[in-house]
């Protein structure tokens, strides 16, 4: 069940001019998160904005014996809303519901996660790669973006020495062009070994051309692949059927699925592509 | 103290009922809300089959407000009574159903399906909706039509039957009249704002259906002068609505003579309001020694206005 925190701003670390770590005393959000799960966040204390933002729960933060102390979510400022995050002081209060939506399912050993990233979308992924950790899964993380000062946060990665392909749109870190060339070229190499252990589930999160793009490889090699969709969403708890997307039911018919409560974790093959990233 | 109030012969505890399109089928806040301690539940609109409503994007937020333009996407009243009326029940929810149809037999099979089950405590007309070209709005932006849903809905169901009124009509107060005459036992008002809005950058609308309804804190002044008019016009029973957010947004719909009301896109904003309500609305007959709160509908005081200062 969630809850509604007024939580205090811990920090804010701005990583460029559009980039920003709020840090959110939450402890009862921290505790009951599980990977890949959203918050909804006030922006003001006014009417203005009057709807709440949905954003991944980033990172858990603990106190140093370890119990949990908070969340960060990543904020690239887009908007009236994301701008007032962005702009945050230690001290501030950010009214934050959650947890909110379907989980990721963590792969299990001796499967391999591979974790697909798309700028912004790199935010359900701390979590995740955590939880395969603590499970033993290996994983791997692939992550994509325009230019190699957009590729934010990687370093919380390195420590937890989780292997990263980087690609950039214009070559300057990685390899050139979309991340779907890396990820196809690995999966093509596993796909011809024949290795039966070798197998590998995705995770995608990124703009929707790209989750698309992502899901297509996946079908290709037949691999179980999970997208976590972003709709624009009023109220993140099933009330106001804003968040659609289209989904495939068990019979295979599409139909108008709110990604609030039944998502935002999908698996790639329900989803109608065709519709969706038009 | 007594927060209960009478919306025909249907007793509720308190005056605040979730208003449809904002809360789902309730099911989906079961868990977060005790629906039991809500005045009522009104689910989302149904039809007689499912529909799957217009496609993205379906909301924009305005100043102090928001637009929408879902188009009644539902699961259609026979799955509604198998899968969520039964956790209603079991919930102790009191259950508003609003329906919708294109013709007037439609409203009236879907009264008589929804008469015969249990659980349903009221039906909510939908005659409305501003999203849909085919729906109920032609009704109500009718006063022969509303006369003629309403009569014909009468018929056929014993629950209390409350229409609700779209605001998007020159006097709202003619259509809570036609509605009494048609033997309505309270009405609902109001339904969303016809508005729209544009991305000048692209110069499209913002919404897929292009026109959408308005919602939300930026009507309430409207919406309160529209229930104020209303109960000049009939005696029955108004459920007042648009833009709750406070307690004291409650009390003014109440005072100018709303006997219930519905929150509705407040409740996206925070789920939890209910009970914050409820306290506000204690706090205030308290400190009013108010002993009912129902003795405040209609208690607006016009007296005490200045006189003319220049007569012109």
């Amino acid at each position: 069940m969630p809850v509604d925190i007024d939580a205090a701003v811990i920090g804010n670390t701005r990583l460029s001019e559009d980039y920003s770590v709020l840090a959110l005393a939450a402890p009862e959000i921290a505790t009951a998160a599980r990977p890949g799960q959203f918050v909804m966040l006030k922006t003001s204390r006014g009417m203005d904005p009057l709807l709440r933002r949905p954003f991944s729960i980033f990172e858990v933060l603990r106190h140093s014996d370890g119990s949990p102390r908070g969340i960060t979510i990543l904020n690239k400022r887009i908007g009236t809303g994301t701008g007032l995050l962005y702009e945050m002081e230690a001290g501030a209060r950010v009214q934050c519901l959650g947890p909110l939506g379907v989980p990721f399912e963590p792969a299990e050993a001796p499967a391999h996660a591979w974790m697909v990233a798309g700028g912004v979308g790199l935010a359900p992924f701390v979590t995740l790669a955590e939880a395969l950790i603590a499970r033993g899964t290996p994983l791997t993380l692939f992550y994509g973006a325009r230019r190699a000062v957009d590729l934010h946060c990687a370093d919380i990665f390195e420590r937890l020495e989780v292997p990263i392909v980087f690609s950039t749109e214009d070559g300057s870190r990685g390899s050139r062009g979309f991340i779907t060339v890396p990820l196809e070229a690995r999966l093509s190499a596993l796909t011809s070994s024949g290795k039966s252990s070798d197998d590998v589930r995705l995770y995608v999160c990124g703009p929707t051309p790209m989750m698309r793009a992502v899901a297509d490889v996946a079908a290709r090699h037949s691999r179980r692949c999970d997208v976590s969709l972003e709709q624009v969403m009023g109220c993140g708890m099933g009330g106001c059927y804003s968040c659609v997307v289209p989904a495939r039911d068990a019979t295979g018919a599409p139909h108008h699925t709110r990604s609030c409560i039944d998502g935002p974790v999908f698996d790639a093959s329900r989803i109608v592509w065709d519709a969706l990233a038009h | 103290m007594d927060l209960s109030v009478s919306i025909g012969s249907l007793r509720i505890p308190n005056p605040l009922i979730a208003a449809s399109g904002c809360f789902g089928y309730g099911v989906e806040y079961a868990d977060a809300v005790d629906l039991s301690s809500l005045g009522g539940v009104a689910v989302k609109g149904l039809f007689l089959a499912a529909r799957e409503g217009h496609a993205p994007p379906r909301i924009v937020e305005t100043p102090s407000g928001m637009l929408n333009a879902i188009g009644l996407q539902g699961i259609g009243v026979h799955r509604f009574i198998e899968e969520k009326l039964p956790e209603l029940r079991e919930r102790k929810a009191i259950v508003f159903v609003n329906i919708c149809g294109t013709t007037i037999d439609e409203y009236v099979e879907l009264a008589r399906i929804l008469s015969d089950a249990e659980g349903v405590h009221a039906i909510e007309l939908n005659i409305s909706c501003p999203n849909i070209k085919e729906g109920g709005i032609t009704f109500g932006c009718s006063l022969p039509g509303t006369h003629a849903v309403v009569s014909a809905v009468r018929r056929v169901t014993p629950l209390p039957l409350i229409p609700k009124l779209t605001p998007n009509v020159t006097d709202v107060a003619s259509f809570a009249r036609a509605a009494e005459d048609a033997g309505a036992d309270a009405v609902s008002l109001v339904n969303t704002f016809l508005a729209m809005a544009i991305d000048v950058e692209t110069r499209r609308p913002r919404l897929t259906n292009i026109v959408g309804g308005l919602s939300g804190p930026a009507i309430r002044p409207i919406a309160v002068r529209m229930v104020y008019e209303c109960r000049q016009a009939v005696k029955l029973p108004i459920i007042g609505m648009g833009g709750i957010a406070t307690a004291e947004d409650v009390l003014e719909f109440m005072i100018a003579g709303a006997t219930a009301v519905q929150v509705g896109t407040a409740n996206f904003v925070d789920p939890f309001i209910w009970t914050k309500l409820l306290d506000g609305l204690q706090s205030y007959m308290h400190r009013h020694s108010i002993e009912r709160l129902s003795d405040l509908t209609g208690a607006i005081d016009t007296t005490k206005r200045h006189k003319a200062w220049i007569s012109s």
